[in-house]
């Protein structure tokens, strides 16, 4: 049986991998990707935990459930902003968007 | 019989009301509507003294009612109803003269004559052109239906104070007459001289009415009733009153009172010194002169005082000395009648002449009541009242007359002014007649007239009662009047036409006429039911009604007849009469008076009558400007009061200015500024770090979780 460690393993590669795209990419639709990647890295300790731990329980299911109910809200939301950004501004480039700015 | 004492003054309130909410503009409707009002009071009035004549213990036993009104605190003010003879009689001249004015005012006030084109709201009409004819012809009044609301309201006010049972509620009705005194001298208030008279009349007879008002409170606060019949028909509380002291000189209560209320008098009938309203009053529309003025209003006050005889007279007798109210009543009245009667000789105008005569006659029988001759003052009220509208509305019909020649030639004659008239008797026969009837009863022309017996009786009781002074100054002013109604009908009437106006006048309608005629009547006849039973061989015949009708409020007998009263009576109103004729006889000139050349200086006196008017401007009115607009507003006000205020907002402002710089600047600005200097220099050090870049923000926050988790770290494992 495939202990418990490669699990967690595979998803903080996953979730090192999102965060370097959320932090390191220009492209605005490509940080959100990256965050889609570190909620499923998420996802993933979340099952191993549920899996190995409290299987007679379905708590961990239903955490999963809601971050992807979360995600799927956050990415429809997150690509509306993004069309509208791009539609005002012309570009989907992280640092044009510095309206913010202090 | 109580439910009609109700209902008689109600129908003119209520046709005030209805005239003056839905009739404004309508002059038929509006007349009507007055005119059927004032003749349900009118019939309910006469239903009334009928059946009072036929009462033989109506003053033992008035028909009387009350209900409880307003409430205070134990007991209640009431207010009701109360006929006795006195009520009865007064309510019987009260309706007919009523009736009488308000029929002829249609009249007066041009009903049915057309609108005049530059005719104004507020001042008299000017008359209006008509196609065709010649000259102008009368305009109606452009404020017809105002009229007659307002008198109206008017009749209400005097009716409801004749029925009155207590003084609160005739005190109300009294109030409402003077405003609607005021109201009527004032209707035409375009003219600055009306709006004066309007005022002076007002404030006048306030003057009055605020003893008359300390005279009511003190009699409430000592008797805890204002019912007439609680007071003045209660030997004990008469006999109580009479003989506790008050507080002020020394007077009884009673004295006190009877002065106070005597005060209200002066005022609303116009006694010397508060008499000079009622002349100015003039400016009023003729039929208001007739029935505020002459008639109803003025008498009042004589109404008033000898509603309040008994306490007047308490703890006197017939023979002995006068209380003291009795005596001020007396002096005052037989001065003012002299003083008025001989300012009524100086004046050219028509309705002044009539102004003092009222004020006169008023104080004839303020006089008599002063001398406790009760019964002949109530008759003399009685006949006055007929004989005194009627010779107002003949003016009026004369100077009605005058203006239609006025109005027809476009001469500029005053048509006031009695020496532009003369031979007015072959224009206007029915006028001249009646106001020939009603001045011979005003100079108690012997025998025929009603003044005669009511002057008569008088002039006998003050004899009687060994008043001689005062019955010599009686005497001497009914002479005096004898000879200014014979000037005014000579100046009139008798000679030839002056001015062109004079020449042009005719007749006046029927419906001011028929009012001339009915009135004329009774100043004929009024008398004749007041004929002393003492008199020659008369007095078996013609029973004294009214003498007997008004009953024992103990009177000076007039014991065993004498002729020396009668004989006076007679002669000064025969010689009177003659003189008045004899000096104007030959008038003909339009402005000069023939007695100015007889009496010189003391004419002048008369035509500036007295100087009372301008005595008061100097130390009254000249005072209170002088107090209001240098001391109270220059001295007191701007110098005083505003120096004190000044001070007061320098030393603020001074104490304010000091708090905000030793305070204010330093501590209570200083500190939030300095917290907002703060906060505003850390923003702009803290702005740096916004820089807009997503990417930043996440770095950062990636940065301080790592670094949170190895703080953690070393916590929980250390």
């Amino acid at each position: 049986m495939i202990p418990l460690s490669w699990y967690l393993l595979v998803a903080a590669a996953l979730f090192c991998i999102g965060l370097f795209g959320v932090l390191a990419r220009k492209n605005t639709i490509a940080i959100l990707m990256g965050l889609e990647l570190m909620l499923n890295a998420v996802n993933i300790n979340l099952l191993a935990f549920w899996s190995y731990l409290h299987h007679a329980q379905m708590n961990g299911l239903v955490f999963a459930a809601i971050v992807f109910a979360a995600a799927a809200a956050e990415t429809a939301v997150g690509l509306g902003l993004i069309i509208s950004a791009y539609r005002r501004r012309g570009s989907v480039t992280a640092n044009d968007l510095d309206t913010m700015k202090g | 019989m109580q439910t009609l004492l109700w209902l008689v003054p109600l129908p003119p309130l209520i046709a005030f009301a209805l005239i003056s909410l839905f009739a404004r503009g309508k002059r038929g409707l509006s007349h009507w509507v007055a005119l059927v009002s004032a003749g349900l009071s009118f019939l309910g009035s006469m239903t009334l003294f009928a059946w009072a004549v036929g009462r033989q213990d109506l003053l033992e036993n008035p028909l009387a009612a009350s209900t409880n009104w307003l409430p205070t605190g134990g007991s209640w003010l009431r207010v009701g109803v109360l006929l006795d003879p006195l009520a009865a009689l007064t309510l019987f001249f009260v309706a007919w003269t009523v009736l009488m004015i308000f029929i002829y005012s249609v009249g007066y006030h041009n009903y049915g004559q057309p609108v005049g084109a530059h005719d104004l709201p507020g001042l008299p009409p000017h008359g209006a052109e008509l196609k065709g004819a010649h000259g102008k012809v009368p305009s109606v009044e452009p404020l017809y239906a105002r009229f007659f609301a307002f008198i109206s309201l008017f009749a209400f006010a005097m009716f409801a104070l004749v029925v009155s049972d207590n003084l609160l509620v005739l005190y109300v009705a009294w109030e409402i007459m003077g405003l609607c005194s005021y109201l009527l001298i004032g209707f035409w208030y375009a003219r600055p001289s009306a709006r004066d008279a309007a005022v002076k009349a007002f404030l006048t007879t306030r003057v009055g009415d605020m003893f008359m008002l300390l005279g009511m409170a003190a009699l409430y606060s000592l008797t805890g009733t204002l019912n007439f019949r609680e007071i003045l028909s209660n030997p004990v509380v008469l006999d109580t009153l009479a003989t506790t002291l008050s507080p002020v000189f020394g007077l009884s209560w009673a004295a006190l009172i009877g002065l106070l209320i005597f005060a209200g008098t002066i005022g609303k009938s116009a006694q010397f010194p508060l008499h000079t309203w009622l002349p100015d009053a003039m400016e009023g529309p003729t039929p208001v002169s007739a029935m505020i003025h002459a008639a109803t209003m003025v008498s009042a006050g004589v109404f008033l005082a000898a509603r309040f005889f008994p306490l007047i007279s308490a703890g006197w007798e017939a023979g002995q000395p006068l209380t003291t109210p009795m005596l001020v009543m007396a002096v005052v009245g037989s001065f003012t009648a002299l003083f008025a009667a001989l300012i009524a000789l100086g004046q050219r105008d028509i309705k002044r002449v009539l102004a003092y005569s009222t004020i006169s006659q008023l104080g004839y029988m303020v006089a008599a009541l002063g001398i406790g001759a009760y019964g002949a003052a109530v008759f003399h009220l009685f006949t006055h009242a007929f004989f005194k509208a009627l010779l107002f509305l003949g003016s009026g019909s004369v100077i009605h007359g005058m203006e239609h020649g006025q109005l027809a030639t476009g001469d500029a004659a005053d048509p006031q002014d009695m020496f532009s008239m003369g031979g007015l008797r072959k224009k206007m026969p029915v006028t001249f007649l009646t106001f020939l009837a009603g001045a011979l009863a005003l100079s108690g022309f012997p025998l025929l007239t009603a003044g005669f017996w009511s002057k008569d009786e008088i002039l006998s009781s003050a004899f009687h009662g060994n008043h001689l002074i005062i019955f010599i100054v009686l005497a001497l002013s009914a002479l005096v009047t004898a000879f200014y109604s014979m000037r005014q009908v000579t100046l009139t009437f008798l000679g030839s036409p002056r001015t062109p106006s004079a020449e042009h006048t005719h007749e006046s309608k029927v419906v001011m006429t028929v009012p001339l005629v009915v009135l004329a009547v009774f100043a004929i006849a009024a008398g004749w039911f007041g004929v002393p039973g003492s008199f020659l061989g008369l007095g078996a015949f013609l029973p004294n009604f009214i003498g007997n009708f008004l009953g024992g409020t103990h009177e000076a007998e007039a014991g065993a007849f004498n002729a020396t009263p009668l004989l006076v009576s007679v002669g000064v109103s025969l010689t009177g009469l003659f003189l008045g004729w004899l000096v104007h006889r030959k008038q003909s000139s339009p402005s000069i008076d023939p007695l100015k050349r007889g009496l010189g200086f003391v004419y002048t006196a008369l035509e500036r009558k007295f100087w009372v008017d301008e005595a008061y401007d100097l130390v009254f009115i000249r005072p209170a400007k002088f107090l209001a607009e240098t001391v109270t507003s220059v001295w007191i006000d701007r110098g005083l009061l505003d120096g004190i205020l000044h001070g007061i907002g320098n030393f603020g402002n001074w104490f304010g200015r000091t708090l905000r710089r030793v305070i204010d600047i330093p501590v209570a600005n200083g500190v939030p500024d300095g917290a907002a200097a703060g906060a505003r220099w850390s923003g702009l050090k803290l702005r740096l770090t916004q820089s807009g870049h997503v990417q930043q923000y996440l770095v950062t926050s990636l940065m301080l979780v790592v670094l949170a988790g190895l703080v953690l770290l070393l916590v929980l494992n250390g």
